[in-house]
């Protein structure tokens, strides 16, 4: 096999770690740049005195300084850590994004499996799936939480079933894209081995769609903890990021800095359903660069 | 069962919905064990005769039977393997997985997939490549590939659409021989699209040469040389005398093969 000259586009160790290294660089860079921007802003802003598209003080734009080193103090004298609360809360709306993520997900992906094998439902009903993510989601979600809450759910589920409301749409479209991607010749194909459904759908639909898939998926990761962060707002959940940025708020004009760094937290969880979601398609998709959607 | 056709295609005709008359009045018969070939211009319903008897697409008139049953039927008992004139690999899967992809859909065990796998990769000559996938592998390399899987469930009838055009002229010549060998063995039938007259020739035992617009059979050629064919056959007087009656029927019918075509 080694002396075989086919080059495999998949990628070494040495080759992986290099790469991983530019772009630790690369992302690095660009948060020292965004931070040299919003800091030069200020500076220039408070004393050219900026007041469009707001009024550039410290209330408004806090130094990025402050805000990490808020993370490290106590919100009460003696209290914990304020990275510690905010541990707390992430895990708990990781928790409500999780279970809204794969619920989201399951119920687009089995939504875009109908839909693949139906050209009526996939007249008849998508209209009304895309109807579904016009209505704004701070309308879906009180009534979301009242009306499950009514029936003994848990607020924290409710609020997943809002992130899941968030989740299935894209998981559905691109997901129904890629089932539907396969070119005629590979079903002919199968269609000369008088394959069943089911048979086309795990050999050729399936395999087909996992690129469209993991694309909405990435979408879906972070939507979901968007998804979450909102939802806990209406359920009045005291415990997650949601209600963190709903408490910080109220009591913006005294600590800016606690809201902005709440916000960085609620970044980092986004980007960590992102990230776990990229490396899992890494895993599962390892196939020629020019194939990964 | 040896009197009955292997495929029976009565009265076929195709009208594509773009107003295309690809196919008119086509009548063939291939006896069990017989290797046809259809020779034809480019354009002249070939691949589409070749869909119609696997049942791929309806024929708009006529019918076709394979082993005595509908088109439809032999498609649903798996009698035919087919090679279409472009690879139709999947991506995804290696080049061992894809030669199994039908003993798969067709349940055989892992293991006996394996070994089935194993003698096609050799048959092949693709062994060291069976990790690899498709977009690793050249036009011809993979077009092998496809012909390993159309072989692999051991079907009665093959239907082979210019199986070996992606390949050099060594190769070809060899992957003939290969061919009419596994022929030999397997007892099985072969309907065989080509362009090239002297492959037709040397191949089959009958070459149907088709005529364009609408695409019909302008004649049969009988070719009487002896079986088995080995590198010899292509020099003795017989094959050419053949050649040129391959490529007089063909432009009898006031047809030429492309210049590209005429080269091979
Ligand atoms: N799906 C289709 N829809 C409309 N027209 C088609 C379709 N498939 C084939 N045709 C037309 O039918 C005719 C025959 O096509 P076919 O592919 O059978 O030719 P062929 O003899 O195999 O040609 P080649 O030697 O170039 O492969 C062509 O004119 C083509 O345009
Ligand atoms: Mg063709």
């Amino acid at each position: 096999m080694a002396t075989i000259a086919v080059e495999r586009p998949s990628q070494t160790w040495r080759g992986g770690a290099a790469y991983g290294a530019k772009r630790s660089a690369l992302v690095a860079a660009g948060l020292a740049a965004f931070w040299g921007i919003w800091e030069a802003y200020r500076f220039v802003g408070e004393r050219a005195g900026i007041t469009w598209p707001f009024t550039v003080d410290a209330t408004n734009m806090p130094h990025i300084h402050d805000m990490l080193s808020a993370l490290t103090k106590p919100l009460q004298p003696g209290g914990p850590r304020l990275i510690q609360l905010e541990w707390h809360w992430a895990l708990f709306t990781g928790k409500e994004a999780l279970l809204g993520f794969a619920l989201g997900g399951a119920i687009g992906f089995a939504i875009a499996v109908v839909l693949a094998h139906s050209g009526i439902l996939r007249r008849g009903l998508l209209p009304y799936i895309v109807v579904s993510q016009t209505v704004p989601i701070l309308a879906v979600a009180p009534m979301v939480v009242v009306g499950l809450g009514t029936k003994g759910v848990k607020p924290w589920i409710a609020v997943s079933v809002i992130a899941a409301y968030l989740t299935f749409f894209p998981v559905a479209m691109n997901a129904l894209r890629g089932l539907l991607s396969p070119d005629p010749r590979s079903m002919e194909l199968m269609r000369s081995y008088a394959a069943d459904r089911t048979a086309v759908l795990w050999k050729l639909r399936l395999p087909a769609s996992l690129p469209f898939l993991f694309s909405a998926l990435k979408i879906s990761a972070t939507a979901s903890v968007i998804g979450a962060i909102i939802g806990e707002a209406p359920a009045s959940i005291q415990d997650g990021l949601g209600g963190a940025i709903v408490n910080f708020n109220q009591y913006y004009s005294t600590g800016p800095e606690r809201l902005w760094a709440t916000n960085i937290v609620c970044a980092a969880l986004g980007l960590f359903f992102f990230l776990v979601v990229l490396i899992a398609e890494r895993l599962v998709l390892r196939r020629a660069p020019e194939h990964v959607a | 069962m040896n009197d009955r056709p292997a495929v029976h295609i009565k009265g076929v005709s195709k009208q594509f919905k773009a107003g295309v008359t690809a196919l008119s009045g086509i009548d063939l018969e291939v006896r069990p064990r017989e290797f046809v070939s259809l020779i034809g211009p480019s354009g002249c319903g070939k691949s589409t005769l070749l869909r119609i008897i696997g049942d791929l697409i309806e024929p708009s008139a006529g019918a076709v039977e394979v082993n005595g049953k509908p088109a439809h039927r032999a498609r649903l008992d798996h009698d035919y393997g087919i090679v279409f004139q472009e690879a139709v690999l999947y991506d995804w899967r290696t080049v061992a997985k894809n030669i199994a992809l039908p003993l798969e859909l067709l349940r055989w065990g892992r293991e006996k997939r394996a070994r089935r796998v194993e003698e096609l990769v050799e048959l092949v000559e693709l062994q060291g490549f069976e990790d690899h996938h498709p977009w690793q592998l050249s036009g011809g390399m993979q077009q092998r590939v496809s012909i390993a899987r159309a072989l692999s469930f051991d079907p009665a009838l093959l239907l082979m659409d210019e199986p070996f055009g992606a390949l050099d002229e060594m190769t070809r010549e060899r992957m003939n021989l290969e061919l009419l060998r596994i022929w030999d063995a397997s007892g099985s039938t072969i309907v065989f699209v080509t362009h090239s007259i002297p492959e037709a020739v040397f191949l089959s035992s009958r070459v149907a040469v088709m005529s364009r617009r609408p695409g019909r059979i302008a004649g049969i050629v009988e070719v009487d040389l002896p079986q088995p064919r080995s590198a010899r056959t292509r020099e003795e007087p017989r094959f050419f005398e053949l050649v040129t009656e391959v490529r007089e029927r063909l432009a009898a019918g006031g047809l030429e093969l492309e210049p590209a075509e005429e080269a091979s």
